[in-house]
């Protein structure tokens, strides 16, 4: 109790120690589990290169998003990424829903990883002689592991991040050194396997939405925005970076799976990369990739623990959600009350087991939140135009990539619609009814002046 | 008891051991802590805002 009196006049923050290999690590870490597994039903709804058309066009979408991203958050550098420029630039129920879409789309992708982990060890079971081995002692296992690292510290959690990231890429690498590609016919055979577009170009639309898995999640960067020693710098390297180190991810993990499989196997496989390497018959390349399918997953759930946990935290420091939320752990400087609430939700979505609808949330909301961005950058850079506030990171051509962004997320909502309507209008419909909520009931409790903190001027226009 | 099966039950009680530890630690926390120090944080504003804080009180 000594040290409560000398609290009083004493304030904690988050550490500031990341660097921007600790922000591609966080944003591409996220995203690379969907390289090895989720990508390929693109090729079930529009064939291969209906896939490949999928994998550029939604690359396009979050070229958008990683370049508008690094523009404002580099100049609303805070805990909360997203929501906390929403609340500056929009207003508190657009800030409301967008931290909601945060938390949802992180939670349950964090679920589904630790589901892949479970399956993982349950298939290794099944081939070394135990068909009957439960998920769930591994599930919960992967879940509790990355919630106790994230609540010692973010930089252990993001430096771990990198290092299983970077090795889960250089597997996607090593494959396609193994597939010998200077040799086509050797062993990638696209001459024999690629096909015309077997639906034709409903078939492309409809790809779309599986296209998402191939960078769903780089966003995540923005929400380390607080903990980094330069955000100016560090979130435009590391979000850039990201976005580029995925592209060529996808578009490697597209040649060499259509080169190794026909269209009609790839459109169902659960693993289509070690897959691949098992079509290869590289021993050696099979255990890399199994190990890179794993890391992948669990580098996946440790980044959307340490994001959705900022975005609640950030919404509790606001008042959006209780105040006890918005508490910081005064020796790891972490969101520990925040990490703590959301390690039930999390193992409760993946004893469901329900994979393919909870990623389809996750997706939906995730597909808000972009929605949002477009938005958001267009009245940002009018409210506060280029001469007015100072930005780390000033993305070129805009409007472009803002209208760009907004006429991609539309079609990808009537691609979704074409394949799961019913889970778009309960989404849309569970996001009205939580509006509603904060309207009528939370709102109340929020302090309005002390949520706007940047030292901006006032607005054009206002 | 198979392998598989010991290491079922080890992932359980790493588990256990691992929220345990979390749920511990939290509460000694916010027993040994002020809850206004706790949740004193502010929203960050990193070094571009400073500057900017700088040149205006130049001007």
């Amino acid at each position: 109790m000594s040290q409560e009196a000398s609290s009083q006049s004493q304030r904690i923050s988050m550490l500031k120690v990341l660097n921007p290999f600790h922000i591609w690590a966080l944003g591409v870490g996220i995203v690379l589990v969907g390289e090895f597994m989720g990508w390929n039903f693109s090729v079930a709804k529009g064939g291969a290169y209906g896939a490949l058309i999928a994998c550029w066009v939604i690359g396009l979408l979050y070229s958008c998003v990683a370049m508008i991203d690094s523009e404002v958050t580099s100049t609303v550098a805070a805990a909360g990424g997203q929501y906390t420029q929403a609340k500056h630039i929009i207003g508190p129920l657009m800030a409301f829903n967008v931290g909601l879409y945060l938390v949802m789309a992180y939670t349950m992708l964090e679920a589904a990883d630790a589901l892949i982990v479970g399956d993982l060890m349950a298939a290794v079971a099944s081939a070394t002689g135990y068909p009957d081995l439960s998920p769930q002692p591994f599930v919960v296992l992967t879940i509790s592991f990355l919630a106790w690292l994230n609540y010692r510290g973010v930089f252990m959690t993001l430096t771990l991040n990198f290092v299983i990231t970077l090795f889960a890429f250089l597997a996607i690498l090593a494959l396609f050194i193994g597939a010998d590609p200077l040799n086509p016919g050797h062993i990638l055979k696209h001459s024999d396997l690629l096909t015309e577009l077997p639906y034709g170009w409903i078939g492309v639309v409809a790809a779309l939405q599986f296209g998402m898995w191939y960078y769903l999640g780089i966003e995540g960067t923005c929400q380390a925005a607080e903990e980094v020693r330069s955000a100016g710098r560090a979130i435009p390297l590391g979000t850039i970076g990201g976005i580029l180190t995925l592209l060529v991810a996808a578009t490697l993990t597209w040649y060499i799976s259509t080169g190794l499989m026909p269209w009609q196997y790839l459109g169902q496989a659960t693993t289509p990369l070690y897959d691949a390497a098992s079509i290869i018959g590289n021993p050696v390349l099979q255990v890399v990739l199994f190990i890179g399918t794993m890391f992948a997953a669990i580098a996946s759930a440790n980044g959307c623990i340490n994001d959705a946990a900022r975005a609640w935290f950030s919404m509790g420091r606001d008042r959006y959600m209780p105040t006890w939320f918005g508490a910081i752990h005064p020796r790891y400087r972490t969101p520990f009350r925040s990490i703590i609430f959301l390690i039930p939700i999390a193992v409760s979505f993946a004893f469901t087991g329900l994979l393919d609808q909870v990623i389809t949330f996750s997706i939906l909301s995730g597909l808000l939140g972009y929605t949002f961005m477009s938005i958001n950058m267009v009245k940002f850079r009018k409210m506060w135009p280029l001469d007015v506030i100072k930005r780390g990171y000033i993305h070129p051509f805009h409007p472009i990539p803002a209208y760009t962004l907004l006429g991609l997320c539309s079609l990808v909502y009537f691609a979704t619609f074409l394949g799961y309507g019913a889970s778009l209008l309960s989404i849309m419909a569970f996001y009205i009814v939580a509006s509603v909520w904060f309207v009528k009931r939370r709102y109340q409790f929020v302090k309005r002046g002390d949520q706007f903190t940047m030292p901006w001027p006032r607005p054009k226009g206002y | 008891m198979s392998y598989w099966e010991i290491l079922s039950y080890a992932a359980w009680i790493i588990s256990a051991m691992l929220l345990l530890w979390i749920l511990v630690d939290a509460f000694s926390v916010s027993r040994q802590f002020d809850e206004s120090l706790l949740m004193s944080s502010r929203e960050g504003a990193d070094e571009l805002m400073a500057e900017l804080e700088r040149e205006e009180g130049q001007s």
